[in-house]
């Protein structure tokens, strides 16, 4: 297991260490299998692209759980949300290619609550877009 | 086509017991790329302080697409599903889901809203145990672009 981040550690200002998250054509079919999500946007470039969109497009919620795993292994306890909202700003285009995108993360813890929560703002960016705004989770840390 | 304005404030019947298993958390981990090993292992979550294999986080979705789905797939309410983008989602967690919880969704059309040419609708899914404990409420906001 990861070392656990103690609240009494963590400051207002205090960065999570960045990362990176890929994603494949192949990562948007096993979503789309696992979630049970098949709008074609996520798997059909040609209807994709019909509808207006510069091509397949990740399921927001596959954004969202980079996002949540990316806070999850800062706090080393993956049960340890207990809010968690974002608002989807760009899509995280992914080109049929070996390399796909990318979902670059930072955070900040925001602000410190009591009952050991603390509130992390993240920012996700793809291709040079914020792909999420308002993001926000309350962890609780021990 | 209009989106439906009746539809605001309908609430939906309550979806079938949902069982929570190990193998779809597996498999769920598995497609959003996250080796943890109390996704999978239960002896790593008891570990954890978990009584079976938690989901993460973001696997309640699985089960209110299954409550919101019906609802977006209703023709009365007019939404072209090909059209439609996720535009926020927001969690409130009285504890993760884990393996062996039966839980039913029941989701409610809090707002419809139009905002340029695009219709927003947001909608508020309680995740309970069939036992009526509380494990999650989930909001979604799905956005129906304009052409």
């Amino acid at each position: 297991m990861t070392a656990q981040v103690k609240y009494a550690d963590v400051e207002v200002g205090s960065e999570l260490p960045a990362a990176s998250f890929p994603v494949t054509r192949l990562s948007l079919v096993r979503y789309c299998g696992a979630s049970g999500d098949f709008n074609v946007i996520h798997w059909n470039e040609r209807i994709a692209k019909a509808v207006g969109l510069p091509n397949v497009i990740a399921h927001g919620m596959f954004t969202m759980a980079q996002a949540a795993r990316y806070i999850t292994d800062w706090t080393g306890d993956p049960g340890s949300m207990t809010e968690f909202g974002v608002r989807f700003s760009a899509p995280v285009v992914v080109p049929d290619d070996d390399t796909g995108a990318t979902i670059e993360m930072t955070g900040t813890v925001e602000e410190k609550l009591v009952g050991d929560r603390v509130v992390v703002a993240l920012t996700a960016r793809s291709a040079g877009a914020k792909v999420l705004t308002r993001a926000r989770a309350v962890v609780r840390l021990p | 086509m209009p989106v439906n304005q009746d539809f605001v404030g309908r609430t939906f019947p309550a979806t079938k017991p949902y069982e929570v298993s190990r193998v779809k958390i597996a498999e769920f981990a598995d497609a959003i790329g996250d080796p943890s090993p109390v996704f999978r292992d239960q002896d790593a979550a008891v570990a954890a302080g978990y009584p079976d294999v938690i989901a993460p986080p973001t696997f309640p979705i699985v089960v209110t697409m299954a409550s919101t789905g019906s609802a977006v797939a209703d023709p009365a309410l007019g939404i072209n599903y090909a059209m439609v983008v996720h535009g926020e989602q927001r969690f409130e967690y009285s504890r993760p889901l884990r393996a062996g919880d039966v839980v039913t969704a029941q989701s409610t059309i809090e707002s419809i809203r139009e905002v340029g040419r695009n219709v927003m609708m947001t909608t508020r899914t309680e995740l309970r145990t069939v036992d009526g404990e509380h494990l999650v409420t989930a909001f979604s906001t799905l956005v129906e672009r304009g052409t």
